[in-house]
């Protein structure tokens, strides 16, 4: 069932105080717990759990050929499924808007900051490049999938290895893998959301908050305030000076979460 | 629509009492205990001159009735129970409301005690809104309710949330001491849905968390006997 | 069977892993992995991985699928992309809509539902990690889910897969196991059955005798009512009675 409007209207209330019902602060996330290796049967993978909420990202990679427009360089591309398993507001079938845009604001981020060097991906100019495919499942919805998403898709692309080549057949040896790691960049895209609920922002929202919220932007961020990608999500207007000030919050956000990722990361 | 006059008075609903027996888990399946001087209840069937379990849960025998009581499950509305839900839909003569259960719930215009315009019904009741209410009848699909007791109507303010269904007996306690416990302690008026959902208000919304949490520690230790005790324990720890 | 396991003994039969002919892979189970859901449950036999989450009785929609006579159990399986070394499409294959299928029936049976017409229990079932018996792993942790649920049940199920790998019946096939080639080759038979042993699913691919499919029935037999133990003691731990 949808989350009862007076309750909604209790967390605008005590959220116009700066508190939240679950005690947090407004710029405070729930428990962080992060797995990564999770599946031998892939070359990166993490589980990520924020508070109840839970995502699994898997990385798999195999060669194919470079698109027209970037001859030299790998391809990356960036699945989200919102499972039925996880909420019972998420239906079976062809995806939804929803996990397609979760998909693609996570893809974004990691485009746009250059985190995984592609040109180092080549094999053959313009005949044989690695693809790179990040998939994203929820396991349980308790709101802000985005950011576990993005998270969990840093930390396992740090765990990927890259898998046996077979130079002379031109082919992948599946399920065998070399040593070599990823590419990546030191800068990296980590993503903050940041939610409007009544007048007050917030990141992290749980379930209820995330319903109660009106309105949210999306930053991937690295280096603590070097924006990569954004998008504003909802139907309700941020004045400038929201904006302003979610700016400002994404950026303690990122001080305060890239310690926790760090060892994952690095 | 709410009577405030009546708000601390609890609410006139059959509750099954909870009791300290001896009880075991069982699973779907699993023989309770065999011997024909036994009466299969509840959650159970008979097989041979076996009690077996229908349901995962805790089984308890008493004068050779033997039953299951459920750990889990969806709610099951019964005749008598007071439950809470949100209007979904609005029709000529009555509110649709959703209990949370798979069944089709209305409440009929006339169980309103005072004059209503029929073309503007959602004055008194608008989609969206939450509801105490009490299950009147129950047919096949379909639930009548009514709000005519004392305390049931339109909830005004305060917070909702969802806990178990089969812990609501646990939250109510023996004679409803348990809710009165958490009512005395944090001053809030409480209403307890058989269906899992629980309103509460108070006068600060600190009161309001108290009372939940207090709610959310009992059905963390919902089969921990002496539950009580524990429970004030905690309200002193939390001054 | 004595007789046959002795004999193979004497054969010296090697499994891959080092198992015996009738040992089944390390199980784990658990319950509650998917706090939105009704009830969840985790099961594993060695590095095969399922999770399942049931949701429901619900309203059935579309409203014209609905039995007003009984309730309807509606199952979906399906793998992680990356539950196996070549990425799956997302997206429900004929396979997993198959698995689906044979899934449901395989849980029917015990699942009592007639007194809930017109409304659906909803079934999800996904592959975390896949090394072979995938379908078996969900079978068992769907059974579980729906216990977990407190779906009324005559009793839970337990699905094992039983290889023959050349001449050679074993039980709880893994990956290497059903890519043997030597000799006969690999013959897989997927079984489930209740806990009080009856069929509910069986499946066969690749080459066997009558007398000794029958044989395999028996092993699987004996096999799923160890797995019946796993099941059973994951849905008692998760109760604390503060004892």
């Amino acid at each position: 069932m949808e989350t009862f409007r007076l309750t909604k209207n209790r967390i605008k209330d005590y959220l116009s105080n700066g508190k939240r019902l679950d005690g947090r602060d407004a710029d405070e996330f729930r428990e962080i717990v992060i797995e990564t290796g999770i599946s031998k049967k892939a070359e990166g993978s993490a589980r990520v759990k924020i508070g109840k909420t839970e995502v699994l990202v898997g990385i798999k990679m195999d060669v194919g050929t470079p698109y027209p427009d970037s001859k030299d360089a790998g391809n990356l591309m960036v699945t989200a499924e919102l499972l039925p398993l996880s909420s019972d507001r998420f239906e079976s079938g062809p995806p939804r808007f929803e996990g397609i845009e979760l998909g693609r604001i996570t893809d974004r981020g990691i485009r746009e900051s250059k985190f995984i060097d592609l040109k180092k991906l080549c094999i053959i100019e313009g005949e044989k490049v690695w693809n790179i495919f990040i998939d994203i499942y929820s396991i349980n919805d308790d709101g802000n999938l985005m950011d576990a998403a993005s998270i969990g898709a840093l930390v396992a692309l740090r765990d990927t290895k890259i898998p046996k080549y077979d130079e002379k057949e031109g082919k992948v040896i599946f399920g065998e893998w070399t040593k070599d790691k990823l590419p990546l960049s030191k800068a990296v895209p980590l993503s903050c959301t940041i939610h409007k609920v009544g007048n007050c922002l917030i990141v992290d929202p749980n379930r209820e908050e995330e319903d109660a919220s009106e309105t949210r932007v999306t930053l991937a961020l690295s280096d603590g305030n070097v924006v990569h990608s954004m998008q504003k999500g909802n139907e309700k207007e941020f004045e400038i000076e929201e904006f302003n000030n979610a700016l400002d919050l994404a950026e303690k956000n990122y001080k305060k979460l890239y310690p926790l990722i760090k060892k994952y990361i690095e | 629509m709410r009577n405030e006059e009546f708000e601390n008075e609890e609410i006139e609903q059959e509750v099954e009492v909870e009791s300290e027996k001896e009880r075991k888990v069982v699973i779907p399946g699993e023989v309770i205990v065999k011997g024909h001087d036994y009466l299969p209840g509840e959650n159970t069937e008979k097989r041979g001159d076996s009690i077996v379990a229908l349901r995962y849960g805790l089984a308890e025998e008493f004068r050779g009735l033997v039953k299951v009581i459920p750990l889990s499950g969806i709610y099951t509305p019964r005749r008598g129970n007071v439950v809470l839900g949100i209007v979904s839909n609005l029709t000529f003569n009555g509110w649709v409301i959703d209990v949370g259960a798979p069944d089709r719930a209305f409440l009929p215009l006339m169980e309103v005690p005072r004059f209503v315009n029929k073309n503007d019904i959602a004055e008194v009741m608008d989609i969206g809104d939450a509801v105490a209410v009490k299950i009147w009848s129950v047919k096949r699909r379909s639930i009548d309710l009514s709000i005519k007791s004392r305390g049931l109507g339109k909830l005004e303010d305060g917070m909702i949330f969802k806990i178990n269904p089969n812990k609501v007996p646990r939250v109510i306690g023996r004679e409803g001491s348990m809710v009165s416990l958490i009512k005395e302690e944090t001053g809030c008026n409480i209403t307890v849905g058989q269906n899992g959902y629980i309103w509460i208000k108070g006068e600060k919304v600190e009161d309001e968390i108290l009372a939940k949490n207090a709610i959310m520690f009992i059905t963390e230790r919902s089969f921990v006997s002496g539950l009580t005790d524990k429970v004030k324990e905690w309200f002193d720890k939390q001054k | 069977m004595a007789k046959e396991k002795s004999s193979d003994k004497e054969s010296g039969f090697k499994r891959p892993d080092g198992r015996k002919v009738d040992e089944l892979r390390p199980m784990s189970a658990k319950v509650g992995v998917v706090p939105n859901a009704d009830g969840s449950a985790m099961f594993q036999f060695g590095n095969t991985i399922a999770i399942a989450a049931v949701y429901g009785p619900k309203e059935m929609h579309p409203q014209h699928s609905q039995n007003p006579q009984r309730g309807e159990l509606r199952c979906t399986y399906n793998m992680l992309s990356f539950s196996v070394t070549e990425r799956i499409k997302p997206g429900m294959s004929r396979r997993s809509q198959e698995i689906s299928k044979i899934t449901e029936w395989a849980l029917k049976p015990v699942v009592m539902i007639d007194n809930f017409p017109s409304t659906v229990i909803d079934v999800h079932i996904q592959i975390i990690q896949a090394d072979a018996s995938t379908r078996c792993a969900g079978i068992n942790a769907a059974a579980l889910a729906l216990a977990h649920a407190g779906v009324p049940m005559k009793g839970l199920v337990s699905s094992v897969s039983i290889g023959k790998l050349d001449k050679q019946l074993v039980v709880d096939v893994n990956k290497e196991e059903e890519d043997w080639e030597e000799g006969e080759g690999a013959t897989d038979i997927p079984i489930t059955l209740t806990s009080d042993g009856k069929l509910t699913h069986i499946q066969l691919d690749g080459k066997i005798s009558t007398k000794q499919l029958k044989e395999a029935v028996e092993l699987a037999k004996k096999a799923t009512e160890k797995i019946y133990e796993v099941q059973k003691k994951a849905l008692k731990d998760s109760v604390d009675l503060g004892k």
